[in-house]
């Protein structure tokens, strides 16, 4: 019995979520110039707001302009972002009767949920490069060594969509969603060396950024863009494996639970 | 394959802990319409998502197509085809693109689905809605692309919730006149309903449940055979309670219902000489139906 529990929550083949994603995609397609642009201009107005404002003060970060160290860092937010938003609103939308639908077929839960991960984090990634491209025109992107950064914006698009499902899963209303956004969310922006270096925070904060998915994202996708060696990577792409893969379970749990009593 | 699509032995679900159904046995065989009666909160729509597998029992056993359920759920869940209660359509879509998208679903390929859709929206009436957004659509052509969806795998069992409840006459009519043809075709059809019409129209056997347990089970004639077995006589008008302690020694039974007084009678003759003279009286015979049984089992003063 508890098997047959199990079975349901749990992707059926590594392909059936397949159709999920190409939902989606389809849903998308229609909207798709209006919902770019909602991806990119926020973290694009930070990245001019902040970057030519305070760069005048701040000068040089590590070694380069505030502004292209700045513009790295949005680049992993606009992951975090754009994959967390589509997993908390949309698919919370989605969640009653879109799934309800899926669930008549030969689909599991697992399938829709793999499904929903890949597709926000498609979206994570087209975020990402849309502010590439954009900083690629300014001059701030050194090729080809950024097209290592590609990678990590799809794995931090997955992290981040993972960990907003369990949110998902677990919020009665959209109100609940919001917390999430203003008390997890914007804090991890300030927190994982996205607009100042992590180095230069309060010992306390280093050690908890040193948690944080968006830090170890960045730590990945910044030297990508700066054209500079990074460091560690099996410790920043081990960290966002774990922050993909354990909430995907409990979520999985936890959205059976609600869906399937 | 066995000549029985669905099996049911002894299964219970509760939630929390109300007990939503209780011990429930019943077969439907294949090519059969088999209805699920009952008041609201009997347990009809959780009945469907055990078939389904979309949720577990907490006893017995369901099989389906031969396929323990929900062990295998995922696999049966391939031949069946879903008309739930309420319409669940993707509104993001066209018509034609919600039965692309379910299609693929199932595992069908894009070109596989777009080569169905053409014979799908004819059945369902709906060649001139293709590139119709589901919002444009009436309720009763929502429930018509419903069905439509519900038949893209060419399934072999039908599991219908409400098929046509809150759709006007017509539309009403229509989904009928539907599913008579898919039941010609051989397909087997559980739905659940309210309306008595539509079990009397439709179903070949059919069970009445209360409280997820089931208090009658039978095809439609035989029920009201058994049940009721007279004409009824309704009469409107006057005051029923008065009524009904003069008309008592001529009737099998009788029951009041609001300002109405309903009498089984064997002999309704002798009923209307009891009230001959009284001014203000209107009386309406008619045979029994299955509005009679329920009404009679599941009791008149019933929340509808």
């Amino acid at each position: 019995m508890m098997g047959d529990r199990y079975a349901a929550a749990l992707p059926s083949n590594a392909w059936n979520w397949v159709s999920v994603w190409r939902r989606n995609y389809l849903a998308w397609k229609k909207v798709a110039l209006a919902s770019l642009i909602g991806n990119v201009a926020d973290p694009m107005i930070s990245m001019f707001g902040l970057g030519f404002g305070l760069g005048i003060l701040v000068g040089q970060v590590e070694g380069t302009s505030y502004i292209a160290f700045l513009t790295a860092g949005m680049v992993a937010v606009s992951a975090m972002t754009g994959s967390t938003f589509e997993t908390i609103y949309a698919a919370f939308g989605r969640m009653q009767r879109t799934w309800e639908g899926m669930l008549y077929t030969q689909l599991t839960l697992g399938d829709i949920v793999l499904g929903e991960l890949a597709w926000a984090a498609t979206k994570a990634l087209m975020a990402g490069m849309g502010i590439m491209l954009v900083a690629t025109v300014l001059g701030y992107v050194a090729w080809p060594s950024a097209l290592y950064a590609l990678p990590a914006l799809a794995l931090t698009g997955l992290a981040f969509a993972s960990l907003a499902l369990v949110v998902t899963a677990l919020a009665p209303s959209y109100d609940y969603l919001v917390f999430y956004q203003t008390l997890v969310i914007t804090p991890m922006l300030f927190t994982s060396g996205a607009v100042f270096p992590v180095s230069r925070m309060p010992g306390v904060f280093q050690q908890v950024a040193g948690f944080l998915p968006l830090a170890h994202s960045i730590e990945l996708i910044r030297p990508a863009m700066l054209g500079r060696p990074a460091g560690s990577i099996g410790l920043h792409v081990g960290a966002l494996c774990i922050y993909t893969v354990l909430p995907f379970f409990l979520s999985s749990a936890l959205l059976r639970r609600r869906l399937m009593p | 394959m066995s000549r029985l699509a669905i099996d049911l032995d002894g299964v219970s679900k509760s939630y929390g802990n109300k007990l939503v159904v209780d011990g429930l046995s019943f077969t439907v065989a294949a090519g059969e319409c088999f209805g699920l009666l009952g008041p609201n909160g009997a347990g009809k729509s959780t009945i469907t998502r055990l078939l389904l597998g979309m949720t577990p029992p907490d006893a017995g056993k369901i099989t389906v197509l031969d396929m323990p359920i929900p062990a295998r759920a995922r696999l049966a869940r391939g031949r069946i085809g879903v008309v739930p209660q309420f319409d669940n359509l993707d509104v993001d879509f066209t018509v034609r693109e919600n039965l692309l998208v379910f299609g693929r679903y199932f595992g069908m390929s894009t070109r596989a689905v777009k080569a169905l859709i053409p014979s799908l929206l004819e059945f369902a009436r709906l060649e001139s809605k293709a590139d119709a957004r589901v919002s444009a659509l009436s309720g009763g052509m929502k429930r018509r692309l419903t069905l439509a969806r519900a038949l893209i795998n060419d399934p072999q069992v039908l599991v219908m919730d409400e098929p046509t409840t809150g759709l006007d006459p017509h539309a009403r009519h229509l989904i009928w006149e539907r599913l008579r043809k898919l039941l010609a075709q051989g397909k087997t059809i559980i739905l659940t309903t309210h309306f008595m019409e539509e079990a009397e129209r439709l179903c070949n056997r059919l069970c009445v449940l209360e409280r997820g347990r089931i208090i009658a089970e039978g095809r439609p004639h035989t029920l009201i055979e058994d049940q009721i077995g007279c004409q009824v006589l309704e009469i409107y008008g006057g005051n029923p309670h008065e009524l009904s302690a003069i008309v008592k020694p001529y009737v099998e039974r009788s029951e009041v219902s609001g300002e109405t007084l309903f009498c089984y009678a064997p002999d309704p003759e002798q009923v209307r000489v009891q009230l001959h003279g009284r001014a203000g009286l209107r009386l309406l015979q008619r045979p029994p139906n299955l509005e009679d049984v329920f009404l009679r089992l599941t009791g008149r003063e019933m929340e509808k």
